[in-house]
């Protein structure tokens, strides 16, 4: 019966959470990785992607929700979905066509781009700072939980409880969805297959008569789409801060470069990773350990390695190892 | 059909393409040799729109097409293939020749959801085509094979397959022998005298081996220190006393130099 209780506060409190985390922290760095791939930079501005995508969707929502539409137990911002993908769309091809475009003629070197995608994260920063304010904002609605701890309890008779919520359940569904169909276009279409001809030898293509600029395109509606969900997802599960999503540009890196950058694949594993990394080593473990040890050696401190606070560090150290013993990533990425 | 008037292409202060002036006949297989470094390479990139030259001028069939991005040229019928064979080295073989051409109706992202038979239907017909292609060139066995893990000469025969996936009007071959054994260089050499007469493809060829010249180019252009030295039949060009000098050399002068050195 311990031993149950042991693994069930370690779903309620790492398992179920560190998924639904690295579900986020994966459509994020997939983002990433899609970029540094086919654009061949990487895209500080990513983080404001995902926040910008967010508050239309979350502006959309409220508009709904004034309306009185809404999904019934769903929460009503997967409805106000589409419309924030479309508006991340628009402000992605517009930065493209203004301040992008200009730089790939000149042929400009990745680390000017860097420095450009920073110019552009500051501003998109400010566009949403400027719009939705800098505040905390709470745009979940719906049923709460999937299975409450109570309801849980009440079903197994253990006295630990494990709270589904239902934004985790959402998160893992619609990331699972979304990576198939990106999968799936990268690998079987052949405008995936132009992407990843671009990505893997940029002459050639060009030579084969590829439209770099179509490439391009299709490029950021992908990482639009994927940015926008992403932001959602986090959004629903946490809270939406555009603070928040700035912070996040660096565990979404980590998760892009312990993969491989440029690697789809690793980007998900990735994400993973290091949102399991980082919710082991912050959680305390004094509970689990009480289950499953006997008494004498349990311990009496809350056998918590980090605090929370440092959650950021956990990302930080990962990306050290990693580009200390295998900077390619775990699965080999490309270099530019 | 294809007039280059006096590029120059200047890279800081090196001027590797110097004033090169030379036209290039229809249905032609023209070699184009000189010492490395006289700016054979640099003078296809400015024709094949990968570097936009410093000043100069190029036509096809009297159109202005100096400075076209390279997918604009390929939907002209100007290809070129690379001196370090490039391949997608994650794909097939097959698949490799199946990117050819650009601009497939598959590549929008309406036809991606909306129009899937007439991508299937294109798809099967090049595929057919890419068969076609890999047994001319006697590498059907690597069909299915990673393009990044054949050998460098089935690279550099991939290379010539991929112009053969379009109708092609004139492609340009950047030492397309370079580290190829004598076997190959013949199919090499046979394909392309064969995608000449057959298909009328007009080739310009850069080249070291002179048997592969002497086999397959009439007229053969030599360049040097980015300048068009001398122009005619490949006799002709051997008997040149500043082509001898830049590229050629001589046994019996070196022996000279190299007994008055003594």
């Amino acid at each position: 019966m311990d031993f149950l209780n042991a693994i069930v506060a370690l779903s309620n409190f790492v398992l179920v959470p560190a998924i639904a985390y690295g579900s986020q922290l994966a459509l994020g760095a997939l983002g990433v990785t899609l970029i540094y791939g086919i654009l061949r930079f990487s895209n500080f501005a990513h983080g404001d992607t995902m926040a910008f995508g967010a508050m239309i969707t979350i502006l959309v929502t409220w508009w709904m929700q004034s309306a009185g539409i809404n999904l019934g137990p769903l929460p009503t911002a997967l409805l106000a979905l589409p419309f924030g993908i479309l508006g991340c769309v628009a402000m992605l091809l517009l930065t493209d066509r203004l301040i992008y475009r200009f730089y790939r003629e000149q042929k400009a070197k990745p680390v000017i781009l860097v420095i450009v995608s920073m110019g552009v994260m500051f501003i998109m920063n400010g566009i949403v700072r400027f719009i939705i304010g800098p505040n905390d904002q709470r745009f979940a609605d719906g049923e709460r939980f999937l299975i409450s701890a109570r309801e849980f309890k009440a079903m197994t008779g253990l006295s630990e409880g494990l709270a589904i919520r239902t934004s985790s359940v959402i998160t893992v569904v619609v990331a699972v969805i979304a990576v198939a169909l990106l999968f799936w276009f990268l690998n079987r279409t052949r405008t995936g297959k132009s992407m990843r001809a671009y990505s893997d030898n940029e002459d050639l293509a060009l030579l084969s008569g590829i439209n770099p600029e179509r490439v391009v395109m299709v490029t950021w509606l992908i990482v639009a789409a994927l940015a926008t969900v992403a932001g959602v997802l986090y959004g629903l599960d946490k809270s939406f801060k555009p603070f928040t999503y700035f912070q996040l540009l660096l565990p979404i890196f980590a998760s892009a470069i312990v993969g491989g950058l440029g690697n789809p694949l690793g980007a998900i594993t990735g994400g993973f990773v290091i949102a399991f990394s980082e919710v082991t080593i912050t959680y305390a473990w004094k509970k689990v350990a009480n289950y499953v040890l006997p008494e004498s050696i349990a311990p009496d401190g809350l056998a918590q390695l980090l605090s929370t606070d440092y959650k950021f560090a956990v990302s930080f150290v990962i990306l050290l190892i990693v580009l200390l013993f295998k900077p390619t990533g775990l699965f080999k990425g490309k270099a530019v | 059909m294809i007039v280059v008037e006096d590029i120059h292409k200047h890279f800081g202060g090196f001027h590797a393409v110097d004033g090169a002036t030379m036209s290039i006949k229809e249905g032609s297989i023209t070699g184009l040799i000189g010492p490395n470094g006289a700016g054979k390479t640099t003078l296809f990139n400015v024709i094949a729109g990968v570097l936009k030259p410093t000043s100069g001028r190029v036509t096809m069939l009297g159109e202005d097409i100096t400075g076209l991005p390279p997918h604009e040229l390929f939907h002209k019928g100007l290809l070129r293939t690379f001196q370090i064979a490039h391949e997608f080295s994650s794909m097939s073989c097959r698949e490799n020749l199946m990117m050819v051409p650009g601009g497939q109706s598959g590549e929008t992202l309406w036809n991606t959801w909306f129009g899937r038979k007439r991508i299937a239907n294109e798809e099967r017909a090049l595929r057919a085509k890419a068969d076609e292609v890999l047994e001319f060139l006697t590498i059907s066995h690597l069909a299915d094979h990673k393009a990044g893990q054949v050998s460098g000469g089935q690279k550099k025969l991939l290379e010539l397959g991929r112009t053969m996936m379009v109708d092609a009007r004139i492609v340009f071959l950047d030492e397309v022998g370079a580290g190829v054994n004598r076997t190959l260089l013949n199919t090499i050499a046979d394909a392309i005298l064969r995608l000449n007469t057959e298909r009328g493809y007009t080739f310009v060829v850069i080249e070291h081996d002179m048997d592969f010249i002497g086999k397959i180019c009439d007229p053969v252009i030599c360049m040097a220190e980015g300048k068009v030295l001398a122009q005619g039949t490949l006799a002709e060009i051997k008997a040149n006393e500043q082509v001898i000098e830049a590229y050629l050399g001589t046994g019996l002068k070196n022996k000279d130099q190299l007994e008055a050195g003594a």
